[in-house]
């Protein structure tokens, strides 16, 4: 490891005496110079919309700026809560991010286990190299290979469909089709890059055990069942914390390039919305209460998801 | 590798689990190979359907509309600019930051670590944000995609980790005591030690910049600062999509909307081709150092 003695010597623990305090800031000028660049953005660009927050709960009007406008408390929250679109908006959020998780969790893993059964590195690699690709598409270019598969003129969904005596069907502007081609696309972009942290938590697994468990009479299964399985569920379970933490968080890039008049009413997720009150309607207020309120959600379930799992005695993140 | 014998129940599996692979690789490369076949065939054969993994009636002028397309040469040379630049000053602020948070002797290192990875649970928002950079008078600058993004704090975290894990403590102390001050100790001696990580660096944040749409779309309203995603989102899926709509019995506006619906027809194939295939044939290279990246962020304190 690394930990020098020397420096601990020197050092001690983290002294909280005034004398220490100025020492330690004037010889250590050099790292705080080196942070200062990083400080400075976390202040402006992280904190200082923070600090603009408050709008959710006044009536923010550009002339008066942030400062000037006036308090108007919950006014927003309840507007939004009891307008008629609150539940669809969260429906359709929640539907995404749950199919997502539920189908696209595990797919990863299964990728990673099967390609850990391989004895050839060359074909592993290969499949490595070529599940890594979708990833380093860009999302624009993604729905749009989408679009262009699902075209129902000359896509080779539809053509598959009628070569199977189907009729051609236009997903895109379909609402019902949405969810799916939504969460099975993105499946296929990112199943081969989430699957690289469970290869290498699996590449750590000490053959002596599997060695052992053959001459114990196990099958291969029963091997990879109890063996590599059990030695990346600590991954796994923080992988899935992280998740479903972010269940109300829908990314508003992929969706806002696939909505359209047609499909909105399954495709109209929250930060959609937001965009669509806040920066087309400025609506600033407004949105920026229904922002605050999805934040805050996403917070308290990340906590409550974590600390159910330290509770089950299992990894957490905190 | 372990030397296991091969009982007839693992010859099944094994050729089982081969198959499977096969089949992932198909579905995975399938949509990719059909795009590029497209972008070199005849419009006519594409448009009815006829195109699916090999060219049909050889044909570049896909290619050469791109190349002549101005929005998206612009769009291209806006997205390199965006993406050099960008990535250097992530580098430049991220960097030392993360070595600095690196050394336990920093007081006040456990706070900084919570003030910068806090952010990654709670944020402004879209809207506090924009009226941020608004009045900040860096709305449609060629500024505000460089420097709204400079530090990404997973990107962080992975950089402090490798710090801290793979650069000899001794080696430093070493410099230290012949006199090296910490600017130069980092500079000459701990930089050259991190080429993998320098590299996973340049590929995440290079990545995250010649991706990128969505700052561009809120904050840049000026055809000329555009970045390529943008011109491609035009052309890949405004036009796509209108001329969906059309098929599903909705009103096309004018007629200048039909010449851009059959321009971007033609290009559109090329035009994906064009701007996917730097990032595409860059990142083998980078396999080795970013599969290690991912398990160096999966540890994070």
């Amino acid at each position: 490891m690394n930990i020098s003695l020397s420096e601990n010597k020197k050092h001690g623990n983290t002294g909280k005496s005034r004398k220490h305090f100025f020492i330690r800031l004037s010889r250590d000028y050099e790292l705080y110079l080196f942070l200062l660049p990083a400080i400075l953005y976390y202040i402006i660009f992280a904190y200082g919309p923070m600090y603009g927050v408050q709008i959710a709960f006044k009536d923010f009007n550009g002339s008066q700026g942030i400062w000037g406008s006036s308090w108007v408390g919950l006014k927003h929250f309840k507007n939004f809560f009891q307008s008629y679109y609150f539940w669809p908006l969260i429906r359709n959020t929640l539907t995404v991010s749950i199919y997502t998780l539920v189908a696209g969790f595990p797919v990863p893993i299964i990728l990673a286990l099967m390609l850990n059964e391989v004895k050839n590195e060359k074909f592993k690699s290969l499949v490595q190299t070529v599940t890594y690709a979708p990833h380093f598409i860009s999302i624009v270019v993604l729905v749009g290979i989408i679009t262009i598969v699902m075209s129902p003129n000359y896509g080779i969904v539809n053509l598959g469909l009628q070569a199977l005596g189907f009729e051609k069907h236009n997903f895109m502007t379909d609402p019902k089709a949405f969810r799916h081609i939504y969460v099975l696309s993105g499946i296929w972009q990112s199943t081969g890059w989430n699957s690289i942290i469970y290869i290498a938590a699996l590449s750590s697994v000490d053959p002596a055990i599997h060695e052992s468990a053959v001459i114990d009479g196990a099958s291969r299964l029963q091997r990879i069942w109890h063996i590599n399985v059990k030695s990346i569920v600590p991954t796994m379970v923080i992988l899935l914390i992280l998740n479903a933490g972010s269940i109300m968080n829908v990314g508003f890039e992929k969706v806002f390039l696939m909505q359209n008049d047609l499909n909105s009413t399954t495709s109209d997720v929250i930060s959609t919305y937001i965009y669509r009150r806040g920066m087309v309607k400025a609506d600033y207020s407004f949105s920026t209460a229904v922002g605050l309120f999805n934040n805050v959600v996403n917070f308290i379930l990340l906590m409550l998801v974590n600390t159910v799992s330290r509770k089950l005695g299992e990894t957490s993140l905190f | 590798m372990s030397v296991i014998k091969e009982s007839p129940g693992d010859r099944v599996f094994n050729l089982l689990n081969l198959f499977v692979l096969t089949i992932v690789l198909v579905i995975v490369l399938f949509p990719l190979i059909h795009i590029v076949a497209a972008s070199v065939s005849d419009p006519d054969y594409v448009s009815t359907g006829k195109v699916l993994l090999f060219p049909r009636g050889f044909n570049i002028e896909g290619y050469k509309k791109v190349f002549q397309y101005k929005d998206i040469m612009i769009g291209y040379r806006n997205t390199i600019f965006y993406t050099i630049v960008g990535t250097l000053v992530n580098l430049a602020v991220t960097l030392p930051a993360a070595y600095a948070l690196s050394k336990k002797r920093l007081m006040g290192r456990n706070g900084l670590m919570f003030f910068m990875a806090f952010t990654m649970y709670f944020s402004g928002g879209m809207i506090p944000t924009y009226i941020l950079i608004r009045d900040l008078n860096l709305l449609n600058t060629y500024a505000v995609l460089v420097v709204s993004g400079a530090v990404n704090t997973t990107n962080l975290i992975i950089c402090r980790t490798f710090f801290t894990s793979s650069i000899p403590s001794e080696l430093e102390e070493a410099a230290m005591i012949d006199g090296c001050s910490t600017t130069r100790t980092f500079l000459t001696i701990v930089l050259p030690l991190s080429k993998a990580l320098l590299g996973v660096m340049v590929l995440y944040y290079g990545i995250g910049h010649w991706n990128s749409y969505f700052n561009a779309l809120i904050y840049l309203t000026d055809r000329s600062k555009v970045p390529l995603q943008l011109v491609l989102r035009e052309i890949l899926i405004e036009q796509e999509m209108a001329s969906q709509m059309l098929e599903s019995g909705a009103a096309v506006s004018d007629d200048l909307r039909k010449m851009q619906m059959k321009l971007a027809s033609l290009i559109k194939y090329s035009a994906i081709v064009v701007s996917s295939l730097p990032v595409l044939i860059v990142y083998p290279f980078l396999q080795k150092y970013f599969e290690k990246g991912v398990m160096l962020g999966s540890l994070k304190g």
